[in-house]
């Protein structure tokens, strides 16, 4: 069963600039499951779990890209997400209603009623 | 719902694993560290690799690498490879430049040898 955290959006906008987010402060996500090989930002204890976006951060280069002598582009909106511990750990959580926030890329994220 | 299973995940993905203890010791930056780090920011600077390439090189240098280098040597290890990829040197003049510090002498004052200002006089 999923949990999720509550979130405040931040009151001020992101402090870099954003082309269109898809994702808005307060929005339930699911980090995108499973494996790829090359170099991800996006922690393995997080794949398929849901949370809410606590912020925009701003568009940035692709992490993905940039670690291949890449340029990045297009950039991509990251977003601050929150989980609460007994989405991420279940049964094992420590203290259930604690909460990690990861800084997450919106290609990574999907609308978490998504199929 | 910890519903992910192993299958894919890469090694230096550790989130979440059992730590083991934690080393708690601390030391001061060897000179050579410090030029380790310098020369990422130079070489990162001037547009060679980001640090997501260093990242990369490190992660596919496998678990052993984790356990049997220190941390500049990992990054001295990464920042060569991102280097060599990036076409600021080959690695024949990379040898050459080894064999010609190495023989200056086995200790690091004398590898270092005279200074790049004073070996252009």
């Amino acid at each position: 069963m999923t949990v999720l955290p509550e979130v405040t959006a931040p009151p001020f906008p992101p402090p870099y600039p954003t082309r269109g987010a898809r994702f808005a402060p307060g929005d339930t996500v699911r980090v995108r499951p499973g494996a790829a090989p090359g170099h991800m930002r996006t922690p393995w204890y997080l794949r398929g779990h849901t949370g809410r976006v606590e912020r925009i951060c701003g568009d940035f280069a692709n992490p993905e890209e940039l670690a291949y002598h890449r340029d990045g582009g297009p950039a991509r909106a990251l977003y601050r997400v929150r989980f609460t511990m007994a989405e991420v750990w279940g049964e094992a959580a420590e203290r259930a209603r604690d909460t990690v926030d990861a800084e997450i890329f919106e290609h990574w994220l999907e609308p978490a009623d998504a199929p | 719902m910890t519903d992910n299973t192993e299958q894919g995940r890469r090694w230096h993905d550790m989130g979440g694993k059992d730590a083991g203890e934690i080393a708690r010791g601390e030391h001061d930056f060897a000179l050579w560290e410090k030029r380790v780090d310098a020369l990422m920011r130079l070489t990162s600077a001037k547009g060679y690799f980001t640090v997501d390439g260093l990242r990369r090189a490190i992660e596919d240098m496998g678990e052993d690498a984790f356990e049997t280098m220190i941390y500049y040597e990992r990054w001295i290890a990464s920042i060569t490879q991102n280097l060599i990829e990036s076409n600021a040197f080959t690695i024949e003049e990379l040898n050459q430049r080894m064999e010609e510090v190495a023989a200056r002498g086995p200790t690091y004052g004398e590898a270092q040898g005279p200074g790049e200002m004073e070996r252009a006089e």
